[in-house]
């Protein structure tokens, strides 16, 4: 599968379906991801944009359908799995422990440990490798946090954004997912977000962003994956494609470019 | 975006009313504040207060419900509570003593039984709650009533003559002129094991994480499965050596013993700072809790106040320290 130039996509998925129940909420959805772009992904609610992303993240398993990092097929039962691959995902809800400290959430789950015996038998933790470590990622991404032993609970909603999006671009090799990353935050805050977002895309990793502001898609993106009703009905580019008529696609007031089931021509 | 969280990041950092103020939060400051006020308050009102031997006695008053606490203290931090832990803990005593004396098994391995038996109740309680994804309180609330009616099936009778290994823990060693009880080194052994397990491993860091959001504990991959059972395992063992040192304090096993204290375990706990809530708190802070108990306990009998006295400070402390906790964990956000 080649597009653009004959280039591959870095992720991709083909005729991805999910239902809960009686409800579709993915109905055959392409979807792929370029090397060194930002797509956004937008849609309604209930256009089926959260399944998608939390089926690329792992979190979520389609009932049929293909997912292909590169050339390979994949199977998804956790995040773990999709972490293996290199897709790290930054949550909505942050997913961070705030009691614990910025290098400790950074390293949850792969916590460096001391040399030696205290690293292997006793399981030490390296915490001041951790903090140094830290703090490199987060000079890397230009997050200004002085100290990185600050409990998460300390931080601002921005700051904590940051970490969350630090601790990705950190671990990602190929891909990293963004659910909705400025969705709580105010609007200076969202410049900030913004700005980090255009970091880990000049770092060489690939940005899925979904997000609920059109100015903010419109700035950031390559290229729009438009959702409606559990089907992919248009991919556009900024330049080409104005916001109304995005909205208008999303709404269903004006018709996407990808072809529908039925409308088909086989 | 950089100069602005540079800025407020160093206005954090470096106001000292911010710094003096962030010391009252540290959970457990409050109660080591009560501590010592109430350490005072009884060194003026009673002679005898201020002395080795006394303090030697508070510190043996407390390993029992000590030793409970720190599986108490753990489960907390998971966001969970452990109403099971005496009733968990007498059982365990009343096997060890029963089996040594009544049943004839060496005394090394009933003592080993005694906390296998502890221990296995832990990871039952575990298991219910990740398999089956009960509320913890429920569980244990049912293997409050399981373990209790257990030991009193296992033996109604006080089980006496017990082998000198089983209340070896009681004995004493002199520091100057004052006799220290084994035990009492041992609990504060274990507080000292599990504080920098708690803050210096993985394993640590996991339980206060699991306990403050089990979402990030999922996505990032780690079991929050296993390590509930780990926790809740741990907590059975110390329930365990509880058990022992109860046994070697009052050189009996007791099927009545451990009643109340689930309860004096979460007042010791509560007392020490840690939130209810899970995912926040300092086990050391548990240690001033229990020792705390034993302080009043000890003061109010030393000026001769009827037990009931002690009961009804003690319920009043908890509220204390908790609005104390409360109050000075909201004026932070």
């Amino acid at each position: 599968m080649t597009g653009e130039h004959g280039v591959r996509p870095v992720l991709s998925a083909t005729g991805l379906r999910k239902s809960y129940g009686h409800v579709v909420a993915l109905d055959g959805v392409n979807f792929e991801l370029y090397p060194d772009e930002i797509l956004a992904v937008i849609g309604d609610n209930g256009a089926g944009k959260s399944t998608l992303i939390k089926i690329l993240a792992g979190a979520l398993r389609p009932d049929s359908g293909s997912i292909f990092v590169g050339e390979q097929e994949v199977d998804f039962h956790s995040p773990i799995d999709a972490r293996r691959y290199g897709i790290e995902t930054v949550y909505q809800d942050l997913a961070l422990a705030s009691e614990l400290n910025i290098a400790e959430n950074l390293f949850l789950g792969r916590e460096l440990r001391k040399p030696g015996f205290l690293g292997s038998m006793l399981r030490v933790l390296d915490k001041s490798k951790m903090l140094r470590n830290a703090t490199d990622y987060m000079q890397d991404l230009k997050i200004g946090i002085q100290s990185m032993d600050q409990k998460v609970r300390t931080l601002s909603g921005g700051q904590r954004q940051g970490v969350a999006v630090a601790r990705s671009a950190a671990f990602a090799t190929k891909v990293v997912i963004m659910d909705e990353p400025t969705a709580a935050l105010g609007v200076k805050e969202s410049g900030m977000v913004v700005d980090l977002i255009r970091q880990v895309k000049e770092r060489g990793l690939p940005v899925v962003l979904i997000s609920h502001s059109m100015p903010q898609v419109f700035e950031l993106a390559d290229r729009i994956h438009i959702q409606r009703l559990g089907r992919r009905v248009a991919v556009v580019r900024p330049g080409e494609c104005s916001m109304s008529d995005a909205v208008a696609i999303l709404t269903g007031a004006k018709e996407g470019n990808e072809p529908q089931p039925g409308e088909e021509k086989r | 975006m950089t100069a602005d969280l540079n800025e407020t990041a160093l206005k954090r950092a470096r106001t000292w009313r911010n710094r003096i103020a962030h010391a009252f939060t540290l959970p457990g400051v409050g109660a080591f504040a009560a501590l010592v006020l109430a350490c005072i308050f009884f060194a003026v009102n009673s002679k005898q207060f201020l002395t080795g031997h006394n303090f030697s006695l508070i510190l043996q008053q407390a390993m029992v419900i000590g030793v409970e606490a720190i599986g108490q203290t753990l489960i907390i931090l998971t966001a969970g509570i452990d109403l099971s832990n005496g009733t968990v803990m007498a059982l365990g005593s009343v096997m060890m003593t029963g089996l040594a004396v009544n049943s004839g098994v060496p005394p090394v391995l009933a003592l080993l039984i005694g906390l296998l038996v502890t221990t296995g109740f832990g990871l039952l309680n575990g298991t219910l709650v990740t398999r089956i994804r009960l509320p913890p309180f429920i569980v244990t609330l049912g293997m409050l009533n399981i373990t209790r009616a257990l030991t009193l099936i296992y033996t109604l009778n006080i089980i006496t003559g017990l082998p000198p290994l089983m209340t070896a823990a009681g004995n004493t060693f002199d520091i100057g002129t004052t006799s220290v009880t084994y035990g009492s080194v041992l609990m504060i052994i274990l507080y000292l094991v599990m504080y920098f397990v708690l803050r210096e491993t993985a394993w640590g860091r996991h339980v206060y994480a699991v306990g403050n959001n089990p979402e990030a504990v999922r996505l990032a991959g780690i079991s929050k499965s296993r390590l509930l059972m780990s926790v809740y395992g741990l907590a059975g063992l110390f329930y365990g050596i509880a058990g022992l040192l109860l046994v070697a304090r009052t050189g009996v096993g007791d099927p009545q013993a451990g009643l109340n204290d689930n309860l004096s375990s979460i007042t010791a706990v509560v007392l020490g700072g840690t939130s209810l809530f899970g995912g926040r708190g300092n086990i050391l802070g548990t240690l001033v809790g229990a020792i705390i108990i034993s302080v009043f306990n000890n003061g109010l009998q030393l000026m001769g106040l009827q037990e009931i006295v002690q009961v009804l400070i003690t319920g009043v402390l908890v509220i204390l320290a908790v609005s104390v906790d409360q109050m000075s964990h909201r004026g932070q956000e």
